[in-house]
């Protein structure tokens, strides 16, 4: 089923995209939602439920109080309202990820509701309506045996391990965006990236994409200017920030192809592919009602003291935003220069590096060069390059100390993203070092101005150009670590010549 | 008229993953229908003033410190299962659905 996609370009000049994002957050808490089960991401299967989370027959559930302390913060770092009184209910559903045949959620009184968040996309703010955020429970693993890709289809039996099942989960659901034109695939990737940066502000959870403490869903559709929004699609098993952009991006193009040739499209949850970077039809979706949610029965409401809110309010760190302004005030950098440092994920690395020790000028250069670049070769995010702020603040370091220069920094910083070790690691390993001890270099200098008395006299006679050939014989008897410039002055300075 | 349909007590068997037969739909859509109505009389002495009542105890804010309790042993948590496998809860595969959120 090969169809030609049109080009994105022309997709976006007939059509107007509408997203919007339900992202799941585990919490980082000791202990699950409803019951002392500690929460810590691995272990043996089955080695962390209690009756309560297997849904055993007399237990009931008690709400963890540091989860409701972290979605109030998480609430009010969205700009939302926090809600006087709401109570969980129950989600019914028979798929064996729950061993209750149900799930405790929160449906019409979500806890915290209406707020928003300001990302910036191409110089611009864009504000982000937030619908809901709620609390819920994570579910179990389900491992599909019998088929031969692990995958549900062709699988003879399931094989469940409850671990994950009631860790605590906030759901934070965006109203639909509109309106973001041929920067929605941006828009999308800016809000969880700056959602994913404000919670991980907080503390309250280590949000990291490939462990699955932050998911994420994208709906997508698309309409013909000035007409009804287009029937949404549900793409899930986006598991990275470049994956948000990659996933609305090839959502948009499909549902084009589908309506150019006159079809419709169908509302179904669909699986992105990381590999291919497109999704495909998964499970078709039972409507709210299908779930028969009512009000959970085992847990009283929750009706937050004003004062505990308040106080939660006033205790707020500082937010990722206000944040990023103030370093870009200490950086001396200009709106569009901090807008380059953000869309390269930079801002936290650089941040880090500055602080181990580095100028703002070096650490930006390395992490927006070299580092950038790489990134971008290999497809994958900066942070996970492989090189650490505190090992550039080490390879800079070195450059300050002139111990490397600027194109041997290069090859250590080549090395390090290898794996190779630290920069004075490699700086070892490949024997790459400024000769910088002035006597060593200075005796180098007149050895090879005696073994090449007609080049010296040429100089010495005005044909300072011939210099050149001093310098390449230097740079082979130090085998090429010593600094160009450096050996040039040197050079003139024991010929008597004024360079 | 009845409380519920036919047709609405085939949609929740199906939801329930339960196989009613025919006959049991005609059964129990007028078993339930009467309990529907026994129960719907609450709704005729329930006045305006009278809010919905989700919990019998006038309790909020029942929480739990966040502090590690001992769990169950793999054995103890498989003990009441069907069957087990790898350490996990063994079931049946999942027909024509897929993967939930």
């Amino acid at each position: 089923m090969t169809t030609t996609l049109p080009a994105y370009d022309e997709v976006v000049a007939r059509y107007e995209p509408v997203i919007g994002l339900e992202t799941h957050v585990e919490l980082g808490t000791n202990t699950k939602m409803f019951c002392g089960c500690p929460t810590d991401f691995g272990g043996e299967p089955n080695t962390r439920v209690c009756p309560v989370c297997l849904g055993l027959p007399g237990s009931l559930p008690v709400a963890n109080k540091a989860a409701i302390e972290a979605i109030i913060r998480i609430g009010l770092a969205l700009n939302c309202s926090i809600a006087e009184w709401c109570r969980f209910a129950r989600k019914n559903y028979f798929y064996p990820d729950m061993p209750k045949n149900f799930q405790i959620s929160q449906y019409d009184e979500p806890i915290c509701v209406d707020g928003y968040l300001d990302v910036e996309v191409g110089g611009e703010t864009v504000r982000i309506e937030i619908e809901r955020v709620h609390l819920e429970e994570d579910t179990g693993k389900t491992l599909h045996v019998g088929g031969a890709t692990g995958r549900i289809h062709g699988a003879t039996e399931s094989l469940v391990d409850y671990n994950r099942a009631g860790i605590p989960l906030v759901e934070i659901v965006t109203k639909p965006i509109p309106g973001t034109g041929a920067l929605a695939p941006d828009v999308a990737k800016a809000y969880v990236t700056e959602l994913r940066d404000v919670i991980r502000t907080l503390g309250v959870s280590d949000v990291r994409m490939e462990e699955g403490s932050l998911r994420c869903d994208v709906n997508t559709s698309l309409n013909l200017p000035g007409q009804e929004w287009g029937t949404r699609t549900e793409t899930k098993n986006v598991n990275s920030l470049r994956s948000v952009e990659r996933a609305v991006r090839s959502e948009m193009l499909r549902q084009a192809s589908v309506l150019d040739a006159g079809g419709r499209i169908t509302q179904e949850t669909r699986h992105f592919h990381e590999d291919s970077g497109d999704t495909t039809p998964g499970r078709s979706k039972e409507t709210a009602t299908d779930y028969r949610y009512f009000p959970e029965p085992d847990l009283v409401p929750i009706a937050p003291d004003p004062a505990w809110v308040a106080e939660l309010k006033a205790a707020l760190p500082e937010l990722p935003r206000v944040h990023r302004r103030r370093l870009q005030q200490q950086w001396g950098l200009s709106d569009l220069d901090m807008q380059s440092v953000l869309n390269a994920g930079a801002v936290e690395l650089i941040e880090a590096t500055v602080a181990a020790g580095t100028t703002p000028a070096a650490a930006r250069k390395w992490w927006l060069g070299e580092l950038s670049r790489r990134a971008n070769e290999s497809g994958v995010e900066l942070a996970q390059i492989g090189a650490t702020p505190a090992q550039v603040a080490e390879l800079q370091g070195l450059v300050d100390a002139g111990k490397l220069n600027d194109k041997m920094a290069r090859t250590v910083l080549e090395g390090v993203v290898d794996g190779e070790g630290s920069p004075t690691e490699i700086m070892a390993s490949r024997g790459l070092e400024v000769v910088s001890d002035t006597g060593a270099l200075t005796a180098a200098v007149d050895e090879a101005i005696a073994a090449n008395p007609g080049i010296a006299d040429k100089i010495r006679s005005g044909k300072v150009a011939a210099v050149g050939a001093l310098v390449g014989a230097v740079m082979k008897t130090t085998r090429g670590q010593a600094d160009a410039k450096t050996l040039r002055e040197l050079i003139l300075e024991r010929l008597g010549v004024q360079g | 008229m009845a409380a519920i349909s036919r047709e609405e007590v085939a949609h929740l068997a199906r939801l329930s993953r339960l196989a009613v037969t025919e006959e049991e739909l005609d059964m129990f859509a007028g078993q339930l229908d009467v309990i529907l109505q026994a129960v719907a009389q609450v709704g005729e002495v329930a006045a305006a003033d009278i809010p919905p009542t989700s919990h019998s105890v006038p309790l909020t804010n029942i929480f739990r410190e966040d502090v590690v309790t001992p769990c169950l042993t793999p054995q103890e948590a498989l003990s009441g299962a069907p069957d087990a496998e790898d350490q996990r809860f063994r079931v049946p595969r999942i027909l024509s659905e897929d993967v939930a959120s």
